[in-house]
């Protein structure tokens, strides 16, 4: 049933990402049809994962008939097996349902943190790169400032701030990782900055808002659409470690990370209530890590 | 996360680069060099001045940081009396004004924030980083006693992710498409995998099937292998990802020719001279790897239920128990600076190229 879901998502999404930022013919999924180059098993792997992920997301009934929050007392902490794929939990709650249904909540809660990240990220990369030397010069040092404080505890610090809640996770999430996209935007645009395309524009005597909005724009812009899709893994990991901490999202939510929590009570005598959601977790991060270096790459591609 | 390590190397290069001299400056304006005959600044003078332009940035970033913490503490929503107060009664009421007004005496919350802020920040020079609100003693005191088993799974796991990434690159790195496939795929699944799952998995496979190592690490050397692995594991992953592309530059070098036509065998030349070139990039991540590895390490220390730092944040974020939470992440954040620095200065040892060019 899998299969015949997710072949025609697979097309779907190769070709979405065809005519997008990238804008040649070279993006691999396009090639398909004509063999021009061999596609890597690693995107094929990350597009049909892909697909389950839309297809959770957007009608989750069609991949899972189990009610994820049915409780079947009888069925309590059931294997893997025929009827219930991953197992049932401690309350007979079909695993394999409720990840399904969980991808809603995981999703918006990394979509939302990345949302908050690269929105930081953009304004004081873009005030680092481009504001007058005083202005760059305070934000570089917040940037060096807020760099100096690894992820998770740029998290955690706002967790105890403001109350663990969805929300929270949310903003904290986003906060702890803007700091290094920040980073990498400012970075961007001074490389577009220096280039020779610009000092070619400025020495035709084109205004600087039209450079900037001309040439300095697309250029630090177009790698953001790799780095979103990395984000977006990178964020669902982050605060499934704050649920994992008992800091995040709480149960009855099927958030990867509660689920993973709630699993934990079970380890030794149920495996598969920690093993699964942590897996669909990694296949996540994976895929996105994955569709955000071809992106990367074939936008690299495209420049040259 | 791997384009944040990335950026991170790029902006080192990029930021910490001194200004372009062409290797013959005319102007000298720090007089760090002139002492030699030739008016050109001598290496340790430049070696000196670029540390000292370090040092400076690191102390801003410090400064900054504690006053993160304090911004941090100064906005926790509702008067602060009370908050402290109901933080160790664990009750949520309105409080008498003689008893807040001996919270306020006790954490100086009467005097305005900007008393309160130098009082914060003189405290920090004399490594006083204030005091719990629900356990009442200084802050610290609970650090000092739970920070030597983090160090010590932090520092082993960080040994451990060194041999690992090296035996594992030096290995598959290039030896034909195949194997790097294989060898690239291991690097970035490691490098994805959440440490809290990795932590599990391996508690469950190594302690409870196979029951090689204990189930509650405590602090026994036999239970560190465990937790340390679980922050090794993904750290190798990130530092193969950066190394593996050195690496295969530096086989196609002409020095590997040469090292291999005066008979030198295929594991020497990899291990004394590639891996010398092609081991910058991790080098350069190990100050970002310290802050990342003690990050982690506390989820890993409430997988394992191990004592440490990891486990006073997260039952101070529960308590919201503020002091404790900016004391170790300000903390946390002053090994990164001066890890970073370390790495700064080893960086400039190994590649005489950064300062010269």
């Amino acid at each position: 049933m899998s299969t015949l879901t997710t072949t025609p998502d697979t097309s779907n999404e190769g070709t979405g990402t065809g005519p997008g930022p990238g804008g040649r013919a070279s993006d691999p999924a396009a090639g398909r049809t004509v063999p021009r180059r061999e596609i890597p098993w690693s995107l094929v792997a990350a597009l049909v994962a892909l697909a389950w992920f839309v297809v959770a997301l957007v009608a989750p009934a069609a991949l899972s008939p189990h009610d994820p929050l049915a409780l079947d007392l009888g069925a309590a902490l059931q294997p893997p097996g025929w009827l219930h794929w991953a197992g049932t939990d401690e309350a007979g709650r079909d695993l394999y349902g409720r990840i399904v249904w969980g991808t809603r909540d995981s999703l918006a809660i990394g979509a939302g943190a990345t949302t908050v990240s690269i929105g930081i990220a953009v304004v004081l990369g873009a005030l680092a790169a481009l504001a007058p030397t005083p202005v760059a010069a305070a934000v570089d040092a917040l940037l060096e400032i807020l760099f100096a404080f690894p992820t998770l505890l740029l998290a955690l610090l706002l967790v105890a701030l403001l109350g663990p809640s969805a929300a929270t996770a949310m903003i904290a999430v986003g906060v702890g990782t803007a700091p290094g996209y920040a980073r990498m935007i400012r970075a961007q645009i001074l490389g577009a900055k220096r280039s020779g395309y610009v000092e070619a524009a400025v020495a035709l005597g084109h205004k600087r808002r039209r450079v900037l909005v001309r040439h300095i724009v697309p250029n630090a812009v177009r790698p953001l659409v790799a780095v979103v899709a990395l984000s977006i893994g990178q964020s669902i990991v982050w605060a499934s470690s704050l649920s994992f901490l008992g800091l995040g999202i709480a149960p009855p939510s099927s958030e990867w990370g509660a689920l993973l929590d709630a699993g934990r009570t079970y380890v030794t005598q149920a495996w598969w209530l920690t093993v699964i959601p942590g897996l669909v977790i990694v296949a996540l991060a994976l895929t996105t890590t994955t569709l955000g270096k071809h992106l990367q790459r074939a936008l690299e591609r495209g420049e040259r | 996360m791997t384009l944040t390590s990335s950026a991170e190397t790029h902006t080192h290069t990029d930021a910490d680069a001194p200004p372009a001299s062409g290797g013959r400056p005319r102007v000298d304006p720090g007089g760090a060099g002139r002492a030699t005959d030739a008016g050109r600044p001598s290496r340790a003078g430049r070696l000196a001045r670029g540390a000292a332009r370090r040092v400076g940035g690191a102390v801003v970033v410090l400064a900054g940081a504690a006053t993160v913490a304090f911004v941090a503490q100064a906005v926790l929503p509702g008067d602060r009396a009370t908050v402290i107060f109901n933080t160790r009664a664990g009750q949520a009421i309105e409080r008498t004004p003689e008893e807040l007004a001996a919270i306020n005496a006790e954490y100086g919350l009467q005097h305005p924030l900007v008393v309160q802020y130098v009082d914060y920040m003189k405290g920090l020079l004399v490594g006083d980083l204030g005091s719990s609100y629900q356990q009442h003693r200084p802050v610290t005191q609970i650090i000092g006693e739970q920070l030597a088993p983090t160090l010590v799974l932090t520092l082993s796991a960080i040994v451990l992710a060194w041999l690992l990434m090296v035996a594992w690159v030096t290995l598959t790195a290039g030896r034909g498409p195949r194997l790097r496939a294989v060898g690239e795929a291991v690097d970035t699944a490691s490098a994805a995998v959440p440490h809290y799952w990795l932590g599990v998995i391996l508690l469950m496979a190594f302690a409870l099937r196979l029951g090689i190592a204990p189930v509650i690490s405590g602090s026994t050397p036999a239970g560190l292998l465990l937790p340390a692995l679980t922050l090794a594991i993904p750290l190798a992953g990130f530092m193969g990802q950066a190394t593996r592309t050195e690496f295969e530059r530096s086989l196609d070098q002409p020095f590997v020719t040469t090292a291999r036509l005066r008979g030198m065998g295929d594991l020497g030349v990899r291990l004394r001279h590639v891996l010398r070139h092609s081991a910058l990039p991790a080098v350069t991540l190990s100050g970002w790897a310290l802050g990342a590895t003690i990050s982690g390490a506390v989820v890993v220390e409430s997988v394992f239920t191990r004592p440490g730092i990891g486990r006073v944040l997260v039952n101070a974020v529960n308590s919201q128990d503020l002091p404790i939470v900016t004391g170790v992440v300000v903390l946390i954040a002053a090994l990164y600076v001066v890890a970073n620095l370390i790495v700064d200065v080893v960086h400039t040892a190994l590649d005489p190229r950064v300062t010269t060019a």
